[in-house]
């Protein structure tokens, strides 16, 4: 079964999310209050070993469980929708006190409130689908 | 071990563990990156008859939807086996300020675990301004932004920031942007 690989990464993932206190809403204050190092260690030392990963995996031409060479997509150029995109995010993530990740792993824990998040998450996603061919990229 | 476990971890073994998830995924085939699994819901339940952009074959995102399964049950997993001794420990400025705004940060468990300010976060909350604002006009600014930016933490901050994409640095300047315009004009004017 191929996909149940993906359940038990998903299952470490949430783990990691709850231990590390991602998912607290008064952790995600503390971050954009300046007023403690926690999350900015967490991301940094995740994007600084992410980055000596991604190095190695081309470098040394690695490969997948497939046996193909690992091949890395470009993000696309649209800015003008990463930092509008990214700005509206972040209005919310600061409400929220979640990012996507977190709001799954709060839902696990018995938060039933979050499922409206979570739907309003969704409706969010399906308004952007609606209009994206009238917002700027 | 489960014990040492259940300490809150420090943040470079935070860190370290999604740098790991990361990779696992990436020898896996796919890639780090959990908003798009908004993309692919609102597929699967009948969007691409309303818009272009969720055409597309969502079972390519079935691995996703499976991991986002697997991180809902880690959730339960880890409060209901390795719960800290102590809610979540924040500085005492953001105890003060949060204070100010009428956030209580729990000191005991049985006050909460310290997740989510649970004045808030409730279901009879859902029925005043602040309660919509943070929970229902929150969450939808986060499917909206993210799916704009096209990606969130995982896949901007994490996963486009280790691959030197400057598309993600733009984006994670937005989250920053916004969640500071947030915490520092919008929550005081919603909170108080």
């Amino acid at each position: 079964m191929k996909l149940l690989k993906f359940l038990f990464v998903g299952i470490l993932f949430g783990i990691v999310m709850t231990k590390s206190e991602a998912v607290s809403w008064f952790r995600i204050q503390e971050m954009f209050r300046f007023q403690s190092f926690h999350m900015y260690g967490i991301i940094g030392v995740a994007v600084v070993a992410g980055a000596i990963m991604h190095f190695l995996i081309k470098s040394g031409k690695m490969k997948n469980q497939f046996g193909e060479v690992i091949q890395f997509s470009e993000k696309p150029k649209t800015y003008v929708a990463s930092i509008l995109g990214g700005t509206i995010f972040g209005l919310g993530w600061a409400l929220t006190g979640a990012c996507p990740g977190p709001l799954y792993t709060l839902l696990g824990q018995g938060n039933w409130v979050i499922l409206v998040v979570i739907g309003s998450a969704l409706l969010g996603a399906l308004v952007y689908g609606m209009l994206k061919p009238k917002l700027p990229h | 071990m489960i014990e040492f476990l259940s300490q809150p971890w420090h943040w470079s073994v935070s860190g370290l563990s999604i740098a790991f998830v990361m990779f696992l995924l990436i020898y896996l085939g796919q890639r780090f990156g959990v908003s798009s699994s908004f993309k692919a819901m609102c597929s699967i339940g009948g969007a691409g008859y309303v818009a272009d952009y969720f055409k597309y074959d969502w079972k390519s995102h079935d691995w996703l939807l499976v991991f986002i399964l697997g991180t809902i049950i880690g959730g339960g997993i880890a409060v209901t086996f390795l719960g800290s001794p102590d809610p979540v420990q924040i500085s005492s400025a953001t105890i003060q300020d949060l204070s100010n705004l009428g956030i209580q940060t729990p000191r005991t468990n049985a006050e909460g675990l310290g997740f989510l300010p649970k004045e808030i976060f409730n279901f009879e909350m859902l029925g005043s301004i602040k309660g919509i604002l943070l929970m229902v006009v929150g969450g939808f600014l986060v499917g909206f932004g993210t799916r704009y930016a096209g990606g969130c933490t995982s896949g901007h901050a994490i996963s486009g920031l280790s691959n030197l994409q400057l598309p993600s640095l733009v984006a994670v300047i937005g989250f920053f942007i916004g969640g500071l315009i947030t915490t520092f004009i919008l929550l005081p004017l919603i909170l108080a």
